[in-house]
Protein backbone atom coordinates (compact mmCIF):
# COMPACT_ATOMS: atom_id res chain seq x y z
CA UNK A 1 0.00 0.00 0.00
CA UNK A 2 1.28 3.53 -0.70
CA UNK A 3 -0.82 6.26 1.19
CA UNK A 4 -1.97 8.92 -0.52
CA UNK A 5 -3.89 12.34 0.81
CA UNK A 6 -7.18 12.29 -0.14
CA UNK A 7 -7.98 15.29 -2.62
CA UNK A 8 -10.21 16.44 -0.24
CA UNK A 9 -7.17 17.29 2.24
CA UNK A 10 -4.65 19.96 1.35
CA UNK A 11 -1.66 20.05 3.76
CA UNK A 12 0.03 23.44 4.49
CA UNK A 13 2.52 25.42 6.37
CA UNK A 14 0.81 27.69 9.36
CA UNK A 15 2.84 30.71 9.61
CA UNK A 16 0.72 31.73 12.60
CA UNK A 17 1.58 28.22 14.98
CA UNK A 18 5.00 27.86 12.90
CA UNK A 19 2.97 24.04 12.23
CA UNK A 20 1.72 21.97 9.09
CA UNK A 21 -2.32 21.56 9.19
CA UNK A 22 -3.51 18.89 6.97
CA UNK A 23 -7.04 20.91 5.92
CA UNK A 24 -10.50 19.22 4.75
CA UNK A 25 -13.98 20.50 4.90
CA UNK A 26 -14.80 22.75 7.43
CA UNK A 27 -11.86 20.53 9.71
CA UNK A 28 -7.89 21.14 10.12
CA UNK A 29 -5.46 18.94 11.39
CA UNK A 30 -2.80 20.26 13.43
CA UNK A 31 0.58 18.28 12.58
CA UNK A 32 3.71 18.27 14.75
CA UNK A 33 6.79 17.49 13.19
CA UNK A 34 7.21 14.08 12.83
CA UNK A 35 3.47 13.78 11.63
CA UNK A 36 4.13 16.69 9.37
CA UNK A 37 7.47 14.67 7.95
CA UNK A 38 4.79 11.83 7.22
CA UNK A 39 2.06 13.20 5.98
CA UNK A 40 4.18 15.04 3.22
CA UNK A 41 5.00 11.84 2.00
CA UNK A 42 1.60 10.68 1.82
CA UNK A 43 1.86 11.05 -2.12
CA UNK A 44 1.16 7.43 -3.51
CA UNK A 45 4.78 7.34 -4.34
CA UNK A 46 6.13 5.54 -1.35
CA UNK A 47 4.87 2.50 0.78
CA UNK A 48 4.91 2.51 4.86
CA UNK A 49 8.20 0.88 5.27
CA UNK A 50 9.97 3.10 2.33
CA UNK A 51 8.39 6.25 4.53
CA UNK A 52 9.91 4.90 7.78
CA UNK A 53 13.30 4.34 5.91
CA UNK A 54 13.65 8.17 4.89
CA UNK A 55 12.20 9.75 7.57
CA UNK A 56 14.98 7.57 9.49
CA UNK A 57 17.94 8.74 7.43
CA UNK A 58 16.72 12.19 7.07
CA UNK A 59 16.34 11.93 10.73
CA UNK A 60 19.84 9.89 11.59
CA UNK A 61 17.19 7.69 13.58
CA UNK A 62 19.48 4.38 15.51
CA UNK A 63 18.62 1.33 14.44
CA UNK A 64 17.44 0.71 17.95
CA UNK A 65 14.72 3.26 17.76
CA UNK A 66 13.72 2.10 14.14
CA UNK A 67 10.80 0.06 15.39
CA UNK A 68 9.37 2.65 17.64
CA UNK A 69 9.07 5.17 14.50
CA UNK A 70 7.75 2.33 12.39
CA UNK A 71 5.30 2.29 14.61
CA UNK A 72 4.60 5.78 14.90
CA UNK A 73 4.49 5.59 10.91
CA UNK A 74 1.88 2.74 11.58
CA UNK A 75 -0.42 4.85 13.47
CA UNK A 76 -0.27 7.99 11.74
CA UNK A 77 -1.13 6.25 8.81
CA UNK A 78 -3.87 4.42 10.30
CA UNK A 79 -5.47 7.53 11.93
CA UNK A 80 -5.19 9.28 8.49
CA UNK A 81 -7.17 7.03 6.80
CA UNK A 82 -9.52 6.61 9.87
CA UNK A 83 -10.13 10.07 9.32
CA UNK A 84 -10.90 9.35 5.78
CA UNK A 85 -7.91 11.53 4.88
CA UNK A 86 -5.93 8.51 2.32
CA UNK A 87 -7.35 7.67 -0.85
CA UNK A 88 -9.59 5.03 -0.52
CA UNK B 1 -9.48 39.02 27.34
CA UNK B 2 -7.60 38.60 23.75
CA UNK B 3 -9.51 37.67 20.90
CA UNK B 4 -9.03 34.08 20.14
CA UNK B 5 -8.13 32.63 17.05
CA UNK B 6 -10.54 32.61 13.92
CA UNK B 7 -10.13 29.62 11.54
CA UNK B 8 -12.46 29.77 9.62
CA UNK B 9 -14.16 32.59 7.05
CA UNK B 10 -17.67 32.12 6.21
CA UNK B 11 -18.39 34.41 3.12
CA UNK B 12 -21.75 34.97 2.42
CA UNK B 13 -21.53 36.40 -0.75
CA UNK B 14 -25.05 37.75 -1.40
CA UNK B 15 -28.10 36.72 -0.79
CA UNK B 16 -29.50 36.29 -4.29
CA UNK B 17 -31.12 33.15 -4.71
CA UNK B 18 -33.23 31.62 -7.57
CA UNK B 19 -34.28 28.48 -4.72
CA UNK B 20 -36.88 29.23 -2.35
CA UNK B 21 -36.19 26.70 0.63
CA UNK B 22 -38.36 26.61 3.47
CA UNK B 23 -35.62 26.14 5.64
CA UNK B 24 -33.27 28.63 4.20
CA UNK B 25 -30.88 30.25 6.81
CA UNK B 26 -30.64 34.15 5.25
CA UNK B 27 -32.89 36.50 6.85
CA UNK B 28 -36.63 36.31 7.10
CA UNK B 29 -36.36 40.01 6.31
CA UNK B 30 -34.44 39.92 2.78
CA UNK B 31 -35.38 42.79 1.47
CA UNK B 32 -33.88 45.04 4.63
CA UNK B 33 -30.07 44.40 4.00
CA UNK B 34 -28.06 46.78 1.82
CA UNK B 35 -26.35 46.27 -1.13
CA UNK B 36 -23.10 43.51 -1.69
CA UNK B 37 -19.69 44.27 -0.77
CA UNK B 38 -17.53 44.66 -4.57
CA UNK B 39 -14.53 42.87 -5.53
CA UNK B 40 -12.01 44.71 -4.11
CA UNK B 41 -13.49 45.12 -0.58
CA UNK B 42 -13.55 41.08 -0.39
CA UNK B 43 -10.32 40.96 -1.90
CA UNK B 44 -9.19 42.62 1.35
CA UNK B 45 -11.03 41.11 3.39
CA UNK B 46 -9.92 37.65 2.79
CA UNK B 47 -6.35 39.23 3.40
CA UNK B 48 -7.75 40.16 6.77
CA UNK B 49 -9.15 37.28 7.50
CA UNK B 50 -5.67 35.34 6.73
CA UNK B 51 -3.95 37.41 8.74
CA UNK B 52 -5.87 36.92 11.74
CA UNK B 53 -5.34 32.84 11.07
CA UNK B 54 -8.30 31.78 8.53
CA UNK B 55 -7.38 29.29 7.02
CA UNK B 56 -10.25 27.87 5.03
CA UNK B 57 -13.00 30.32 3.53
CA UNK B 58 -16.44 28.74 2.33
CA UNK B 59 -17.93 30.75 -0.41
CA UNK B 60 -21.97 30.91 0.53
CA UNK B 61 -24.65 32.60 0.01
CA UNK B 62 -27.52 32.64 -0.99
CA UNK B 63 -26.11 31.18 -4.22
CA UNK B 64 -22.42 32.78 -4.32
CA UNK B 65 -22.86 31.54 -8.42
CA UNK B 66 -24.94 34.83 -8.48
CA UNK B 67 -21.89 37.13 -8.20
CA UNK B 68 -19.78 36.92 -11.53
CA UNK B 69 -16.54 38.14 -9.78
CA UNK B 70 -16.06 34.69 -7.76
CA UNK B 71 -13.26 33.09 -10.18
CA UNK B 72 -11.75 36.11 -8.98
CA UNK B 73 -12.20 35.57 -4.89
CA UNK B 74 -11.41 32.20 -5.65
CA UNK B 75 -8.27 33.08 -7.14
CA UNK B 76 -7.57 35.29 -4.54
CA UNK B 77 -8.06 32.92 -1.91
CA UNK B 78 -5.72 30.57 -3.33
CA UNK B 79 -2.66 32.97 -3.54
CA UNK B 80 -3.27 33.76 0.67
CA UNK B 81 -2.97 29.80 0.57
CA UNK B 82 -6.77 29.73 2.24
CA UNK B 83 -8.40 26.38 1.26
CA UNK B 84 -11.78 27.38 -0.55
CA UNK B 85 -15.21 25.79 -0.12
CA UNK B 86 -17.85 26.55 -2.97
CA UNK B 87 -21.56 26.03 -1.03
CA UNK B 88 -23.68 25.46 -3.81
CA UNK B 89 -26.94 24.90 -5.18
CA UNK B 90 -25.38 24.11 -8.54
CA UNK B 91 -27.91 26.84 -10.29
CA UNK B 92 -26.78 28.19 -12.61
CA UNK B 93 -23.57 26.61 -13.43
CA UNK B 94 -21.84 25.66 -16.51
CA UNK B 95 -19.23 22.87 -16.73
CA UNK B 96 -17.28 25.90 -18.09
CA UNK B 97 -18.14 27.89 -15.64
CA UNK B 98 -17.26 25.40 -13.39
CA UNK B 99 -13.50 24.34 -15.13
CA UNK B 100 -12.46 28.23 -14.97
CA UNK B 101 -13.55 27.56 -10.81
CA UNK B 102 -11.08 24.74 -10.71
CA UNK B 103 -8.44 26.42 -12.33
CA UNK B 104 -8.66 29.29 -10.42
CA UNK B 105 -7.95 27.21 -7.42
CA UNK B 106 -11.09 26.08 -5.84
CA UNK B 107 -10.54 22.91 -3.59
CA UNK B 108 -13.55 21.93 -2.70
CA UNK B 109 -17.46 21.88 -3.75
CA UNK B 110 -20.31 21.28 -1.73
CA UNK B 111 -23.72 21.07 -3.20
CA UNK B 112 -26.88 20.61 -1.18
CA UNK B 113 -29.87 19.00 -2.95
CA UNK B 114 -33.62 18.54 -1.23
CA UNK B 115 -34.33 14.95 -2.01
CA UNK B 116 -33.49 11.91 -3.58
CA UNK B 117 -36.77 12.03 -5.56
CA UNK B 118 -36.81 14.13 -8.15
CA UNK B 119 -40.28 15.66 -7.62
CA UNK B 120 -40.01 16.24 -4.04
CA UNK B 121 -37.11 17.57 -4.38
CA UNK B 122 -38.50 20.83 -6.40
CA UNK B 123 -41.29 21.17 -4.07
CA UNK B 124 -39.33 21.35 -1.60
CA UNK B 125 -36.98 23.90 -3.23
CA UNK B 126 -40.14 25.87 -4.55
CA UNK B 127 -37.81 25.68 -7.71
CA UNK B 128 -37.28 23.19 -10.59
CA UNK B 129 -33.50 22.33 -10.11
CA UNK B 130 -33.10 18.61 -9.41
CA UNK B 131 -31.75 17.33 -12.90
CA UNK B 132 -29.28 20.99 -13.02
CA UNK B 133 -27.90 19.52 -9.55
CA UNK B 134 -27.55 16.19 -9.78
CA UNK B 135 -25.39 17.32 -12.93
CA UNK B 136 -23.49 19.54 -11.63
CA UNK B 137 -22.17 17.16 -8.66
CA UNK B 138 -21.12 14.64 -12.03
CA UNK B 139 -19.29 17.28 -13.32
CA UNK B 140 -17.52 18.18 -10.25
CA UNK B 141 -16.42 14.59 -9.30
CA UNK B 142 -15.60 14.24 -13.36
CA UNK B 143 -12.82 17.51 -13.15
CA UNK B 144 -11.15 15.37 -9.68
CA UNK B 145 -12.55 17.77 -7.87
CA UNK B 146 -14.02 16.46 -3.86
CA UNK B 147 -17.38 17.28 -3.38
CA UNK B 148 -19.80 17.09 -0.53
CA UNK B 149 -23.19 16.29 -1.36
CA UNK B 150 -25.90 17.96 1.29
CA UNK B 151 -29.33 17.44 2.51
CA UNK B 152 -31.21 19.51 4.87
CA UNK B 153 -33.36 16.83 6.93
CA UNK B 154 -36.85 17.38 8.12
CA UNK B 155 -40.31 15.45 8.28
CA UNK B 156 -40.73 15.08 4.45
CA UNK B 157 -37.54 13.37 3.48
CA UNK B 158 -36.03 11.77 6.23
CA UNK B 159 -37.14 8.90 5.12
CA UNK B 160 -34.87 8.99 2.49
CA UNK B 161 -31.60 8.13 3.99
CA UNK B 162 -31.07 4.78 2.01
CA UNK B 163 -31.57 6.83 -1.60
CA UNK B 164 -29.45 10.14 -0.52
CA UNK B 165 -26.60 7.64 0.27
CA UNK B 166 -26.57 5.79 -2.72
CA UNK B 167 -27.49 8.67 -4.70
CA UNK B 168 -24.28 10.11 -2.56
CA UNK B 169 -22.68 7.17 -3.68
CA UNK B 170 -23.14 6.92 -7.91
CA UNK B 171 -22.06 10.94 -7.86
CA UNK B 172 -18.69 10.15 -6.34
CA UNK B 173 -18.98 12.12 -3.43
CA UNK B 174 -16.65 12.15 -0.91
CA UNK B 175 -18.72 13.19 2.57
CA UNK B 176 -22.41 13.30 2.93
CA UNK B 177 -23.51 15.60 5.28
CA UNK B 178 -27.34 14.62 6.40
CA UNK B 179 -27.85 17.55 8.94
CA UNK B 180 -31.40 18.09 10.44
CA UNK B 181 -32.88 21.42 9.77
CA UNK B 182 -32.17 24.06 12.54
CA UNK B 183 -35.34 26.30 13.75
CA UNK B 184 -33.95 29.57 13.02
CA UNK B 185 -34.41 32.16 10.35
CA UNK B 186 -37.31 30.78 7.74
CA UNK B 187 -37.16 27.12 9.40
CA UNK B 188 -38.34 28.81 12.54
CA UNK B 189 -41.30 30.24 10.33
CA UNK B 190 -42.19 26.69 8.96
CA UNK B 191 -41.68 24.76 12.10
CA UNK B 192 -44.79 22.94 12.09
CA UNK B 193 -44.11 22.05 8.59
CA UNK B 194 -40.87 20.76 9.03
CA UNK B 195 -40.11 19.24 12.72
CA UNK B 196 -40.35 15.46 12.28
CA UNK B 197 -41.36 12.70 14.73
CA UNK B 198 -39.04 10.77 17.00
CA UNK B 199 -40.15 7.60 15.39
CA UNK B 200 -39.01 9.54 11.83
CA UNK B 201 -35.66 10.66 13.45
CA UNK B 202 -34.52 7.79 15.18
CA UNK B 203 -34.99 5.24 12.23
CA UNK B 204 -32.62 7.75 10.16
CA UNK B 205 -30.11 7.97 12.75
CA UNK B 206 -30.10 4.37 13.02
CA UNK B 207 -29.73 4.38 9.07
CA UNK B 208 -27.26 6.95 9.00
CA UNK B 209 -24.76 5.12 11.18
CA UNK B 210 -25.22 1.76 9.50
CA UNK B 211 -23.77 3.62 6.46
CA UNK B 212 -21.40 5.39 8.42
CA UNK B 213 -19.47 2.27 9.87
CA UNK B 214 -20.25 0.45 5.91
CA UNK B 215 -18.49 3.44 4.01
CA UNK B 216 -15.84 4.49 6.31
CA UNK B 217 -12.41 5.91 4.92
CA UNK B 218 -15.15 6.02 1.32
CA UNK B 219 -16.90 8.30 2.35
CA UNK B 220 -17.54 10.48 5.02
CA UNK B 221 -21.39 10.21 6.17
CA UNK B 222 -22.33 13.03 8.90
CA UNK B 223 -25.39 12.99 10.46
CA UNK B 224 -26.56 16.44 12.96
CA UNK B 225 -28.95 15.92 14.94
CA UNK B 226 -31.54 18.21 15.88
CA UNK B 227 -31.27 19.89 18.71
CA UNK B 228 -34.77 19.92 19.74
CA UNK B 229 -34.81 16.13 20.55
CA UNK B 230 -31.65 16.01 22.17
CA UNK B 231 -30.75 16.57 26.31
CA UNK B 232 -28.24 19.34 25.61
CA UNK B 233 -28.16 21.92 23.17
CA UNK B 234 -25.68 22.06 19.85
CA UNK B 235 -22.10 23.44 20.45
CA UNK B 236 -23.24 26.70 17.63
CA UNK B 237 -20.36 27.50 16.25
CA UNK B 238 -17.97 26.20 18.52
CA UNK B 239 -18.58 29.46 20.63
CA UNK B 240 -20.23 32.42 19.81
CA UNK B 241 -17.16 34.75 17.27
CA UNK B 242 -14.62 31.65 19.01
CA UNK B 243 -13.65 30.22 15.77
CA UNK B 244 -15.72 31.17 13.05
CA UNK B 245 -16.04 34.55 11.42
CA UNK B 246 -19.18 34.95 9.15
CA UNK B 247 -19.62 38.08 6.91
CA UNK B 248 -22.87 38.88 4.93
CA UNK B 249 -23.36 40.13 2.07
CA UNK B 250 -23.06 44.25 3.27
CA UNK B 251 -20.38 43.45 4.91
CA UNK B 252 -21.33 42.81 8.33
CA UNK B 253 -19.18 40.92 10.48
CA UNK B 254 -21.31 38.45 12.68
CA UNK B 255 -20.69 35.16 14.75
CA UNK B 256 -23.08 33.14 12.93
CA UNK B 257 -25.58 33.30 9.60
CA UNK B 258 -28.69 34.22 11.81
CA UNK B 259 -27.18 36.37 14.32
CA UNK B 260 -28.70 39.68 13.02
CA UNK B 261 -32.05 38.42 13.96
CA UNK B 262 -30.79 39.22 17.55
CA UNK B 263 -32.39 42.69 17.07
CA UNK B 264 -30.61 44.02 20.39
CA UNK B 265 -27.37 43.75 18.87
CA UNK B 266 -25.47 45.84 16.23
CA UNK B 267 -22.95 44.37 14.05
CA UNK B 268 -19.76 46.10 12.76
CA UNK B 269 -19.30 46.62 8.85
CA UNK B 270 -15.93 45.88 6.82
CA UNK B 271 -16.92 48.98 5.36
CA UNK B 272 -16.21 50.89 8.32
CA UNK B 273 -13.24 49.37 10.43
CA UNK B 274 -10.81 46.49 9.83
CA UNK B 275 -11.98 43.66 10.34
CA UNK B 276 -9.09 42.59 13.00
CA UNK B 277 -10.23 45.88 14.79
CA UNK B 278 -13.73 44.24 14.72
CA UNK B 279 -13.13 40.22 15.68
CA UNK B 280 -11.06 41.64 18.24
CA UNK B 281 -13.51 44.60 20.18
CA UNK B 282 -16.56 44.77 18.68
CA UNK B 283 -19.85 44.98 21.07
CA UNK B 284 -21.55 42.73 19.29
CA UNK B 285 -18.83 39.74 19.03
CA UNK B 286 -17.95 40.59 22.46
CA UNK B 287 -21.20 40.51 24.52
CA UNK B 288 -21.53 36.44 24.56
CA UNK B 289 -17.69 35.42 24.00
CA UNK B 290 -16.55 33.57 26.51
CA UNK B 291 -18.73 32.31 29.44
CA UNK B 292 -19.02 36.06 31.49
CA UNK B 293 -22.57 36.57 30.05
CA UNK B 294 -23.74 33.25 30.88
CA UNK B 295 -26.79 33.00 33.30
CA UNK B 296 -27.51 30.19 35.83
CA UNK B 297 -27.90 27.11 35.08
CA UNK B 298 -25.22 27.34 32.53
CA UNK B 299 -22.60 29.28 34.46
CA UNK B 300 -21.62 26.36 36.80
CA UNK B 301 -22.49 23.64 34.29
CA UNK B 302 -20.02 21.44 33.56
CA UNK B 303 -20.95 21.11 30.09
CA UNK B 304 -20.52 25.51 29.68
CA UNK B 305 -17.24 24.47 27.81
CA UNK B 306 -18.23 21.86 25.74
CA UNK B 307 -21.75 23.74 24.16
CA UNK B 308 -21.20 27.03 25.26
CA UNK B 309 -24.64 27.37 26.23
CA UNK B 310 -25.83 26.65 22.88
CA UNK B 311 -27.31 29.20 20.29
CA UNK B 312 -27.82 32.61 21.32
CA UNK B 313 -30.12 32.98 18.42
CA UNK B 314 -32.32 30.76 18.92
CA UNK B 315 -32.93 31.82 23.02
CA UNK B 316 -33.77 35.24 21.36
CA UNK B 317 -35.75 33.68 18.51
CA UNK B 318 -37.90 31.56 21.30
CA UNK B 319 -37.40 33.23 24.51
CA UNK B 320 -37.07 37.09 23.64
CA UNK B 321 -33.62 37.06 25.71
CA UNK B 322 -30.39 36.68 23.83
CA UNK B 323 -28.49 35.67 27.21
CA UNK B 324 -30.97 33.23 28.12
CA UNK B 325 -29.85 29.33 28.11
CA UNK B 326 -30.81 27.54 25.27
CA UNK B 327 -34.35 25.90 25.52
CA UNK B 328 -33.26 23.32 23.88
CA UNK B 329 -31.35 22.19 26.78
CA UNK B 330 -33.42 20.03 29.10
CA UNK B 331 -31.94 22.06 31.77
CA UNK B 332 -33.17 25.26 30.35
CA UNK B 333 -35.90 27.30 32.82
CA UNK B 334 -37.71 27.34 29.49
CA UNK B 335 -37.52 23.83 27.94
CA UNK B 336 -40.88 23.64 27.88
CA UNK B 337 -40.99 26.05 24.81
CA UNK B 338 -39.03 23.41 23.30
CA UNK B 339 -41.42 20.56 24.22
CA UNK B 340 -44.64 22.46 23.14
CA UNK B 341 -43.15 23.05 19.65
CA UNK B 342 -42.55 19.10 19.17
CA UNK B 343 -45.71 18.27 20.29
CA UNK B 344 -47.56 21.33 17.97
CA UNK B 345 -45.91 19.63 15.34
CA UNK B 346 -47.32 16.02 15.88
CA UNK B 347 -50.73 17.89 15.82
CA UNK B 348 -53.04 18.11 13.26
CA UNK B 349 -51.19 21.13 11.36
CA UNK B 350 -51.80 22.94 7.80
CA UNK B 351 -48.30 21.63 6.65
CA UNK B 352 -48.31 24.02 3.66
CA UNK B 353 -44.78 25.41 3.48
CA UNK B 354 -43.86 29.54 3.69
CA UNK B 355 -41.38 30.01 1.06
CA UNK B 356 -38.26 31.73 1.28
CA UNK B 357 -38.88 35.40 -0.82
CA UNK B 358 -36.78 36.77 -3.30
Amino acid sequence: MTPKLAKKARLRFDRHSGRHMVIYPERGLALNDSAAAIAMRCDGTRTVSEIVEEIALEAGVPAAERSSLEQDVVEFVALLAQKGLLEP
Amino acid sequence: MSAPRPYTLIAELTYRCPLRCPYCSNPTNLADHDGELGTEEWKRVLGEAEALGVVQVHFTGGEPLARKDLEQLVARARELDLYSNLVTSGVPLTKERLVTLANAGLDHVQVSIQSARPERADAIAGYAAHPQKIQVMRWVTDLGLPLTMNVVLHRANLDEIDELVALAEDVGASRLELANTQYVAWALSNRNALLPTRGQLDMAAEAASKHKARLQGKIDVLFVKPDYFGTTPKACMDGWARRFIHMVPDGRVLPCHAATSITTLRFDSVKDRPLADIWTSSDALLAYRGEAWMPEPCKSCDRRSIDFGGCRCQAFALTGDASATDPACERAPQHALVEAARKSADGPNDRRYLYRGR
